[in-house]
């Protein structure tokens, strides 16, 4: 796991003194039909913090993602290790946030993994060396080591994850933002996802609709609903407030029932395929 | 030169400059168009029924919904232009051409129906560019030159690349006609202009198919067998290499070399013949009284290929048409004869042996 | 795209109009033909080309349209005139002016043919606009039927319309995250050639081919699951009244006696 935490070193680097890893201030958008998907949206994040970003389908959730990146150009300001995104900057605010879509289908597009990881640090320019060396590492952290030469296509959606995950810690990024990354994932899958990301160093924004991934990994919960922060706290004191749940849209996680990470553990407890 | 480069390059942006508006083609040649795109579709539509079976509809149906997406796809080319493909011979290559010019149909067809991308009356032409010419060119070029392949292995992506370019600059090279026999756009300025601004744009066709081809070939070998192989799937694993997979039957090629040679046929005849048909004659005349003009409106061609004047030739509207017409014999020619040597150089290859016998 | 997107026409379908409630069996073949009727026109008969104008006024009036968006639909395909504009140096004629630093003559003859083409384009598509603002694909596509159509083909086209926005946002995200990769560190030139730029696009394309040639597997099982047998069964249309018949037949009859009556 060295490699990872080289990668949050050189964002601890980038951005010396008290610049917040992402400050988001009025932040709006608008598609195209028309719908207010971004309406005045306010949020700080300190490196190295693991924030849950939770709300109903529609609340803006991956708006805020694709926003992030100037993927999608909303109005408003957002400063990345305080540097401000614009059109000027949207390239080199990309090296510092990994985007980790929730479908790796649609991420995933080069032959094989390893062409795939490496997209990233060959787009940048590196030297080939430092693109294997990269890519190398990244496929060892998170275990995938082993599939370099296959094709993502025949993996299973949990190694289609992990990989995924890969091709964006090649690019050395200090902040990662994952969109639903264990939807549709089989427990077993879900609960090696889970123990990845807790190993992994970086600034983290997740959004999902997995309460238990929430309680076990991410101690601050982001609530969003039509557009803006509508709760912002520990994610132990939102995860029980059932009002403020049930009015977004969530249901708070019964007491009963515990999915989350050791409980479900196998005999053996290593990397079965969900296939 | 710079007025007709324009709509060429404002339309680079956006890929082919190949939808034809309604009025800018005659009724004659719209007409002409619906014929000609009427009997390939009738004859692709019997074709994939016996091949397809009932699997044609949902299969084709998705298959052009792919293609109308991968022509929205791009990549950042320079200075804000993007690059594009139009797919037709992708389609063939991956589909086979009956499929692939009632897919492309498909798509072009419902790009003018929803989105007055392309006329309606001129519809049958711009299926006729677009899908029928793309299709049949594309895959008659893979399949010439793919089986070189047994030479040097790279000649599997130079096939597919090969396939793309032409099947852009043939299309372009058929729309440059048709908007001259129509009086729209002289054949001096257009085909130049139209044959230029293609061998660019038709690069990024070839890079995006052969990088695609590559990428279906390995993932999923099995699909590309199904139709090279023009069986069904079932044959299994045995064949699971792609040399045999990609084995052309030597029928398949001698059908790719008669499309070849009509299409050559064809070029050539309307070549001759348009500015006899031109309504206006004396347009062209003119053109090449005009020293200025003449000079300017063939820098595009020029450009591309140097030194390309025919000797004897005073007329140079005539001088640049044949030079056109040379140009894509010699081409063709060469694949041919390549293919020919390839196929005696091989003769213990089973399907070559049966075409002697 | 942007404003193709915007401007879609099935926005409007809801709208119910005179126009709207006509049946795509009769809007097509008189779009058609009232679209030739406009091609026939020759240069510069200006009155032809006002009298063909004239019906599509109060068709849009008709149809209840936002006229700002009929205008803006008609001038998307603009960009392709510009083909045209050579003719306005080369048709032969009395001289119009000389290009500065060229040296090219424009004539009276050639400007008059490159404002009718551009005329006789912009009174096309207008037709076309007004046709597919007020007919809804299904019914536009069943007309298609009438026209003789292969109905293998139209099934097609059927299928391709209710995937066209599953696989296009497919790919759309796919570039997303292509783009989301796309980063530049100091120090290091960022991009990549040319050529590897788009051969990553082939790898999307290639991959969107394969996960569509799947889904286009599992459509079909889901097809065979409620019984389908490969013949495509298409809903029937009701059957067609007498004003529609008549009120397309006016349109296409005033059209084609505008233009050949004009000739006289």
């Amino acid at each position: 796991m060295t490699s990872t935490v080289k990668a949050s070193e050189d964002g601890a680097t980038a951005s010396p003194g008290a610049a917040a890893a992402l400050e988001i201030a009025d932040l709006h958008y608008t598609y195209q039909d028309g719908t207010e998907a971004l309406t005045g949206l306010d949020l700080r994040i300190e490196p190295g913090e693991k924030v849950a970003l939770l709300g109903p389908n529609g609340a803006g959730k991956s708006t805020l993602m694709m926003s992030l990146l100037g993927i999608f150009r909303a109005e408003g300001s957002v400063r990345v290790l305080g540097e401000e995104l614009n059109d000027d900057t949207r390239k080199s605010v990309r090296a510092k946030i990994g985007l980790l879509f929730s479908n790796p289908d649609d991420q995933l597009f080069s032959p094989t993994v390893l062409d795939d990881v490496a997209y990233g640090p060959l787009y940048m320019g590196l030297p080939a060396d430092e693109v294997m060396r990269r890519s190398r590492e990244a496929l060892a952290a998170v275990g995938m080591e082993e599939f370099e030469a296959r094709a993502p296509h025949h993996l299973s959606l949990g190694q289609k994850k992990r990989i995924a995950i890969a091709t964006v810690l090649s690019m050395g990024s200090p902040i990662l933002a994952l969109d639903e990354p264990s939807a549709s994932l089989a427990p077993a899958a879900r609960r090696e996802l889970i123990e990845l990301l807790d190993e992994l160093p970086q600034t983290m924004l997740i959004s999902t609709h997995d309460l238990s991934l929430v309680r076990d990994l991410l101690p601050r919960t982001v609530v969003l609903d039509g557009g803006r922060v509508v709760a912002d706290g520990p994610s132990e004191e939102l995860l029980v407030d059932g009002d403020l749940l049930s009015a977004h849209g969530l249901e708070p996680l019964s007491d009963h029932v515990h999915p989350a990470t050791g409980t479900t553990r196998h005999p053996g407890g290593s990397a079965p395929d969900p296939n | 030169m710079t007025a007709s480069i324009a709509p060429a390059l404002v339309d680079a942006a956006q890929g082919p400059a190949l939808h034809i508006p309604d009025g800018f083609l005659s009724t004659p040649v719209a007409a002409a168009g619906y014929v000609g795109t009427g009997i390939a579709i009738a004859i692709a539509v019997r074709r994939t029924d016996s091949r397809l079976d009932e699997r044609a509809v949902p299969l084709m149906g998705v298959m052009a919904a792919f293609i109308f997406a991968a022509q929205m796809m791009n990549f950042p080319v320079a200075g804000g232009t993007s690059g594009h493909m139009l797919g037709g011979a992708l389609a063939a290559i991956l589909l086979g051409p009956a499929a692939a010019i009632i897919v492309m149909a498909a798509v072009v067809g419902l790009q003018a129906l929803l989105f007055q991308d392309g006329g309606l009356v001129v519809l049958g032409a711009n299926i006729f560019n677009m899908g029928v010419i793309t299709a049949l060119v594309g895959w008659a070029v893979f399949r010439l030159l793919a089986p070189l392949q047994r030479w040097h292995a790279a000649a599997m992506t130079v096939a597919v690349f090969a396939a793309g370019w032409l099947s852009v600059e043939a299309s372009a090279v058929a729309t440059a006609f048709q908007l001259a026999i129509s009086d729209t756009s002289p054949l001096d300025v257009a085909l130049p202009a139209m044959f230029g601004v293609h061998a660019l744009i038709g690069i990024g066709e070839g890079l995006i198919s052969a990088a695609a081809f590559g990428f279906v070939l390995s993932t999923r070998p099995d699909l590309v067998r199904l139709q090279l192989g023009g069986g069904s799937s079932g044959s299994g694993g045995a064949a699971a290499e792609g040399d045999a997979a990609l084995a052309a039957s030597s029928m398949d090629r001698g059908t790719a070399a008669g499309i070849l040679g009509v299409g050559v046929a064809i070029a050539i005849g309307v070549a001759f013949l348009s500015p006899l048909a031109s309504g206006d004659p004396d347009g062209l005349e003119r053109v090449a009284e005009d020293e200025g003009f003449i000079e300017t409106a063939e820098d595009a061609w020029y450009e591309i290929l140097p030194d390309y004047t025919i000797p004897g030739v005073d007329n140079e509207a005539a001088s640049t048409i044949i030079a056109g017409v040379v140009g894509v014999i010699v081409v063709t020619g060469g694949v041919l004869l390549g293919a020919r040597v390839r196929r005696r150089g091989t003769s213990s290859d089973p399907p070559a042996l049966t075409e002697q016998a | 795209m942007i404003a193709r997107e915007a401007l879609f026409a099935e926005r409007h379908i809801e709208r119910d109009s005179l126009l709207h409630r006509m049946d795509g069996r009769v809007k097509l073949p008189a779009a058609l033909l009232y679209i030739v009727a406009i091609t026939l026109t020759n240069p510069a008969q200006w009155a032809t080309l006002a009298l063909l104008a004239l019906p599509l006024l109060v068709v849009v009036a008709i149809s209840q349209l936002p006229l700002l968006l009929v205008l803006i639909r008609s001038v998307l395909g603009f960009p392709f005139v510009l083909a045209a504009v050579p003719l306005m140096f080369t048709e032969p004629g009395e001289e119009l002016f000389t290009l500065p630093l060229v040296g090219w003559d424009a004539s009276v003859e050639g400007f008059q043919a490159v404002v009718t083409i551009f005329i006789k384009s912009w009174l096309a598509v207008l037709v076309g606009v007004l046709l597919t603002s007020t007919t809804s694909v299904g019914d536009l596509l069943r007309a298609l039927r009438t026209l003789r159509v292969p109905k293998l083909l139209v099934a097609v086209v059927f299928f391709t319309y209710r995937y066209l926005h599953v696989v296009g946002s497919e790919g759309q995200r796919m570039m997303r995250a292509r783009d989301s990769r796309a980063a530049e560190i100091e120090g290091y030139r960022s991009g990549g050639s040319l050529r590897w730029r788009a051969r990553i696009l082939g790898f999307m394309v290639g991959s969107l081919f394969t996960r569509s040639l799947e889904r286009g597997e599992r459509v079909y099982a889901a097809m065979q699951a409620r019984g389908y047998d490969g013949e495509s069964r298409f809903l029937t249309s009701p059957r067609l009244e007498a004003w529609e018949i008549a009120a397309a037949a006016a349109f296409v009859a005033y059209g084609l006696i505008v233009q050949f009556g004009m000739r006289l």
